[in-house]
């Protein structure tokens, strides 16, 4: 956490945002966004609290319109008197760890509503670092109370799939013309659905999309079908506000279907348990780079002297095994 | 971890729609290594603030085109106020007229950049802006 800052303030800052005031729930998202294994402590003091949201999962292709289906969703759920937050997920450069995170502005009419809650975050070209932030922004909502927790990715890559894991409900979005029966049968993002979405169906194609989709669902090829859920596809058309109620009733009835069941509990579980092992990768790693540094001379020395891969091997393990120990038991 | 990469939100107050200047800096920003979250055009003042609250953004930028400067800026610094957050820096850009520049510093702008200042000027103000409210403890 920031340095000099106490568990303490931040357990305060904790108590003013579970009032409402949003300055310190801003506050309190930058601080776990932007630590490590400190924010270890923060999450057990909160997960008392909540643990009663649903985390929707938003992802599918860029441009297929996920920003404006969910200001539209967030509409929908605010008529139905839901408080909702939201976590946009936008990519970083790779050269210079910048980001234009734009999502935000397809939904800038709720920044006036005090019960919608909109972080963008970007991707900081870390692998597992977005799904450990994100996963803690996910936490913390849930502790205020939030009904709705939106998620909406990148569209690509093994991130999505990790925050996908975290989530009650996964709503893949497509839109017409995006590829044919070959693309929806590819490996990725496009399987793990339990709700899958064409957008901008005021176009033409969407019924040929619709077809592939449900030709490909129909098949098992794509979906998700958690304990008897059926996948559905829903057409709407974000921008002139098509299908967006019939989208939410079915985003609630599946979870509806997900509270029935032990689902609900697997879930809040797996996404624990996924913030904690990718917290332990990422000080593993840490703890891995400083034992080559430390061991370094030593290192060199053995290979000079022509020891087997495995005695260094090991030494290597040893030094990094008990450095993450420390490291955990020092947080 | 990395350095926490400096956070900003870049806004255009008011009803003409001439982005391209605010697209610019944003993009300059970017390519900077900041986080930009950029909002848009036609935002009011209580958009900008809320969105900056919510993001927690470092610096604030607003870029007004329409004359209006003055009426908005001083309703976004009070709202800034209203919100506890008055501590974020802002910064204003625009076809603002020179006698307006020390109005709006008098408000609590730290910058006003007038056309024709360079994208790097603007890149190390919002960096300075940022060094120096970290330096002084920055959120309290």
């Amino acid at each position: 956490m920031r340095r000099g800052m106490l568990l303490e303030d931040i357990i305060e800052l904790f108590e003013e945002a579970r009032k409402g005031k949003l300055r310190s729930i801003g506050r309190l998202l930058t601080i776990v966004e932007n630590s490590s294994l400190e924010v270890l402590e923060l999450l057990e003091h909160i997960s008392s609290h909540g643990s009663n949201a649903q985390v929707i999962g938003v992802t599918g292709i860029p441009g297929a319109g996920k920003s404006t289906l969910i200001s539209k969703m967030i509409g929908e759920y605010r008529k139905r008197g839901y408080k909702v937050a939201v976590v946009a997920i936008d990519p970083s450069s790779p050269i210079t760890q910048g980001s234009l995170m734009g999502d935000r502005l397809r939904m800038q009419q709720y920044a006036t509503d005090r019960d919608v809650f909109i972080r963008s975050i970007s991707t900081r070209g870390l692998k597992g670092g977005l799904s450990i932030a994100s996963l803690s922004i996910i936490e913390v909502f849930d502790a205020l109370g939030y009904d709705k927790i939106i998620v909406e990715t990148v569209g690509v890559g093994q991130s999505d799939v990790d925050i996908m894991n975290a989530a009650h409900t996964i709503i893949v979005v497509t839109m017409p013309g995006a590829g044919d029966d070959i693309q929806a049968l590819k490996a990725g993002v496009m399987e793990i659905g339990n709700i899958y979405v064409i957008n901008k169906s005021d176009k033409p194609e969407a019924t040929r999309t619709f077809e592939y989709l449900k030709f490909s669902l129909d098949k098992g090829d794509i979906g998700l079908f958690e304990e008897d859920w059926v996948p559905r596809i829903v057409k709407t058309s974000a921008i002139m506000g098509q299908g967006i109620d019939e989208l939410v009733n079915i985003v609630e009835e599946h979870w509806n279907h997900v509270k029935s069941g032990g689902l609900v509990k697997e879930k809040l579980v797996s996404r624990r348990l996924l913030l904690s092992r990718l917290l332990l990768e990422r000080v593993f790693s840490e703890s891995l780079q400083e034992s080559f540094m430390d061991l370094d001379g030593v290192l060199k020395k053995k290979i000079v002297e022509g020891r087997e891969y495995r005695s260094i091997t090991r030494m290597l393990a040893e030094k990094a095994t008990s450095k993450m120990i420390h490291k955990v038991d020092r947080s | 971890m990395g350095r926490k990469p400096i956070k900003v939100l870049v806004a255009k107050i008011g009803l003409d729609g001439h982005d391209r200047g605010a697209k610019v800096i944003a993009r300059a920003l970017k390519d900077a290594g900041m986080e930009v979250v950029y909002t848009g055009i036609r935002q009011t003042p209580e958009q900008v603030v809320l969105a900056a609250i919510e993001e927690d953004v470092d610096v604030i930028g607003v870029s007004i085109l329409s004359g209006a400067h003055v009426h908005h800026v001083r309703k976004l610094v009070e709202l800034l106020r209203q919100e506890g957050a008055i501590d974020i820096p802002v910064v204003v850009g625009g076809t603002i007229p020179i006698p307006d520049v020390d109005t709006l510093k008098q408000m609590g702008v730290k910058e006003v950049f007038l056309p024709g200042t360079s994208l790097k000027y603007i890149v190390d103000t919002v960096r300075r802006l940022y060094e120096e409210r970290n330096a002084i403890g920055g959120y309290n």
